[in-house]
């Protein structure tokens, strides 16, 4: 058996190797190195890529990030839980409900960003109707802004809190609920002091699994936020592409990488299982 | 409880799915504007008439189709291999790659690729977005793959190689054969996510190779225009019924 799942590993390793491994090593060296007179990469080595992070301009982008995203990540919480509540419980409907779910979790996120574009511009939907009905006379400017880029967050990763939740809440021993009504709980009190506590390892690793992605978001900020709303994903764009100063973004993507991977490592096993 | 549990559900799936139906709703209006002015389809026959777009769609569609199939062989094979014995190294570089911000993964794409280029007369184009495209997508055809061998008998197996079947016969003959619906899910779904790229695409695609979401993207950026509606709206729709048929072969 060895020799052919050996020889089943090798495509894969190779894969992972020359596109996974190699090209994170690469960006790793990149980033102790200086930026070229052309926009490539010189010697000598240096950690100044690393210091400039903590410019209060850069550190104010990261800062910035972690706050949105930690915004965003509270309000799927809150918003996905009762869904995935309600979701649990709907008896013999739940496949439909599911998929009602799954459908946006896997549909184009470019193009449900846009959904938004055209709703939040100034001669967007929103705005006209708000206008013909008389309720505002100058457009509301609801598009790029940091508002913008929550509501996108939201919306995009919701469907990413509930799938979790949902998975969690169907492993619940439910015969725990039924011992909390004998015992006098009315269903709110249950959902508070028993549901909830017992999903606390599920809520937790859907607040991760949200909040990685949120932080190093790019298409939801670029889109939404315009270009007062830089965050770290648009920061490392731009240094590898307009800016040309690939030490410095490759600095940047590494610290994002550490991040998530630390945060990631958190939820550990109990990840990887509902991913 | 129950009642207003459903209520919220009922405004939590409005919120999920109108912005989708609305932008889909204007790609019929007569008008340029977002006022309603009758029913008409020329956003349609403008998308369809515009090279850019039908280019790119090519494009998108040639990327999505080659990577699925490399993607799908090497991420099954990967599977059947983890699900032997399983290996934390493999299972966490998977996790990774999962899990890596998509513009981390695109950046150091590009950083990869360009120091190739160094010794290697080749240029960014189909290849290289082929390459990222099929390195990840194919990790969730590793998920999806493992989930369904985990209700597979292993004495089905056994059975085979004790009538005298090879080890890759008793695969081939066996095993794969259970496997199929959820290999076809999992092309499914590494089609989607390959027809729906567009950070790392971006980072690491050539002139000659604009996807149907680079084009999508800079024309949002320029400003809302219902050509983008309707271009939205078919693939909205396509996503959603092979995402609807891949949801229904894993769960068979």
């Amino acid at each position: 058996m060895t020799r052919l799942r050996r020889l089943f590993l090798m495509p894969v390793a190779t894969l992972m190797f020359a596109t996974v491994f190699v090209p994170l090593l690469i960006v790793a060296v990149y980033s102790i190195l200086t930026r070229g007179a052309y926009g490539g990469v010189e010697s000598p080595f240096t950690l100044e890529n690393y210091s400039r992070l903590f410019d209060p301009l850069y550190g104010s982008i990261f800062l910035r990030s972690f706050w949105i995203a930690a915004i965003a990540t509270a309000l799927c919480l809150l918003l996905g839980f009762p869904l995935a509540l309600f979701i649990a419980r709907s008896g013999r409907r739940k496949n439909l409900y599911l998929s009602l779910v799954i459908l946006p979790f896997w549909t184009s996120l470019l193009i449900r960003t846009y959904a938004w574009m055209f709703l939040l511009r100034d001669t967007g939907l929103i705005n006209t109707v708000l206008q013909a009905i008389h309720v505002i006379r100058e457009p509301l400017p609801m598009l790029y802004n940091e508002g913008a880029v929550i509501l996108g967050l939201v919306y995009g990763f919701l469907p990413f809190t509930v799938l979790p939740l949902y998975a969690t809440l169907e492993r619940m021993d439910k015969t725990l609920l039924e011992a909390a009504a004998d015992l006098g709980s009315t269903p709110w009190e249950t959902t508070w002091r028993v549901t909830i506590p017992l999903c606390a390892p599920g809520i937790r690793a859907a607040a991760i699994l949200v909040f990685v992605p949120c932080v190093g978001t790019y298409l939801t900020s670029d889109l939404l936020g315009g270009s007062k709303t830089i965050l770290i994903g648009n920061l490392v764009q731009n240094q590898f592409t307009t800016a040309r100063d690939w030490p410095f973004g490759a600095a940047a993507s590494l610290v994002l990488m550490a991040v998530a991977t630390l945060l990631l490592l958190a939820v550990g096993r109990r990840g990887e299982e509902l991913v | 409880m129950k009642r207003l549990l459903a209520v919220y559900a009922v405004c939590a799936y409005a919120f999920l799915h109108i912005p989708l139906l609305i932008l889909a709703g204007f790609s019929f209006n007569a008008s340029k504007f977002t006022v309603w002015q009758g029913f008409s389809l020329d956003w349609y026959r403008a998308a369809l008439a515009d090279r850019d777009l039908i280019e790119s769609a090519v494009n998108s569609l040639l990327i999505a189709t080659v990577s699925t199939v490399l993607a799908t062989i090497i991420g099954t094979l990967a599977a059947y291999a983890l699900w032997k014995r399983s290996s934390r190294l493999f299972a966490g570089s998977m996790y990774l790659s999962l899990v890596t911000p998509e513009i981390v993964t695109g950046v150091s794409l590009l950083a990869f690729f360009q120091w190739v280029f160094r010794f290697m007369n080749l240029r960014l184009g189909l290849h290289t977005v082929i390459l990222a495209h099929v390195s990840f997508s194919v990790a969730y055809v590793v998920v999806v793959i493992i989930a369904r061998l985990r209700t597979f008998e292993p004495v089905l197996e056994e059975a085979a190689l004790d009538l005298g079947a090879t080890e890759f016969g008793a695969f081939r003959r066996v095993t794969l054969p259970y496997l199929a619906p959820a290999v076809a899910a999992a092309a499914m779904l590494a089609f989607t996510v390959s027809i729906d790229d567009y950070v790392i695409t971006s980072l690491v695609a050539g002139v000659d190779s604009q996807t149907l979401p680079m084009v999508i993207y800079a024309l949002a950026r320029r400003g809302v225009n219902p050509m983008l509606n309707a271009v939205s709206t078919i693939v909205v729709v396509a996503l959603g019924v092979i995402v609807l048929i891949s949801e229904r072969l894993r769960s068979a």
